[in-house]
């Protein structure tokens, strides 16, 4: 299982991402510059988070257009797995991968704390290995997270379970006060229609060692490994 | 010939924007009244070499449309001046 965490100027995750697949969980993984086009060696890509293009114009506006993303677009066209935390969702957004977008969060703050996630589809590709309704523990840390979309598309998200993480407290409760960004629905995460492409806010990749607090991220990374290996291993 | 375009990106209408009402309390706050509906968007300046002023206009239209302006939650208009 071999990992590909895509570099732009600006990301500043790749290394937590790296260490976390490499050290924490014991897979293949290698940093994929910008300008790279070919992701043929790669299982599954991670757009890692950060401030790509100081998030010049619009978080993930600029990064879009890189070479990169046009191969990453092909790979998840080809039922690849794909996954965008932070900015790398922002990124995913920007590029029609994912639908909605992301926003200044509603009370202009900066966010860095650890944040609840309530499991609410646990049928895919990036979260097979949750019970459904279960709670991970994932630090967030960002300005711009607030998730909107349309009436139109979250009833569609809605109808479709691609809402796979909402921001709820240690109990599993759903209340708007809860989240961090002020997104609609509590969304924390989501996945596109076909399911094999996914954006969260939380960084995973910093809740995968237990001397950090959590290893709850954990499940996000086996559940991705399970699905493209086809064994079942657990957390 | 050479336009200056003026590109105008502001958050739909639907879309609430925070930084808006921040603005919007702090101007109440200074003891102003009968001001509301404070938004926030962005002005976008680009010196555009094109046969025509239509010419221009398509072009930044599609610029408008690709980048500069996200169709999920922004939208926008654009004046030309020609630059003589």
């Amino acid at each position: 299982m071999r990992f590909g965490v895509t570099v732009f100027p600006g990301t500043n995750c790749e290394m937590d991402t790296l260490h976390a697949l490499r050290e924490a969980l014991g897979y293949e993984a290698d940093y994929i510059w910008h300008q790279e086009r070919d992701l043929s060696r790669f299982d599954a890509v991670v757009i890692a988070g950060g401030f790509s293009y100081g998030d010049y114009l619009r978080t993930g506006a600029v990064a879009r257009f890189s070479p990169v993303m046009e191969a990453v677009a092909e790979f998840a066209e080809q039922g690849r797995l794909v996954l965008g935390v932070c900015n790398g969702f922002q990124i995913l957004c920007e590029a029609g991968l994912l639908p909605g977008a992301l926003q200044r969060n509603v009370h202009l703050q900066f966010r860095c704390s650890w944040s609840h996630l309530r499991v609410e589809n646990n049928a895919t590709p990036f979260t097979s290995a949750c019970r459904e309704g279960q709670v991970l523990q994932v630090p967030v840390n960002h300005g711009e997270g607030n998730y909107f979309a349309d009436a139109d598309t979250l009833a569609e998200l809605n109808r479709n379970h691609q809402v796979l993480l909402r921001y709820c407290d240690a109990d599993g409760s759903v209340d708007p006060a809860i989240s961090p960004n002020g997104s609609v629905e509590n969304i924390a995460g989501i996945s596109n229609k076909q399911g094999n492409v996914m954006g969260l806010m939380p960084h995973p990749e910093r809740a995968a060692e237990a001397i950090l607090g959590s290893t709850d991220g954990r499940y996000i990374f086996t559940s991705m490994v399970n699905y493209v290996t086809g064994r079942t291993a657990r957390v | 010939m050479l336009y200056k375009a003026e590109v105008k990106v502001a958050l739909k209408q639907a879309v609430l924007d925070p930084q808006g009402s921040t603005v919007e309390g702090a101007v109440k706050s200074l003891g102003y009244k009968g001001v509301s509906q404070v938004r926030i968007g962005k002005l976008i300046e680009m010196t555009v070499e094109a046969e025509s002023e239509e010419q221009a206009g398509t072009l930044v239209t599609e610029l408008a449309k690709k980048i500069l302006a996200n169709p999920v939650m922004e939208s926008f208009t654009y004046s030309l001046t020609e630059v003589k």
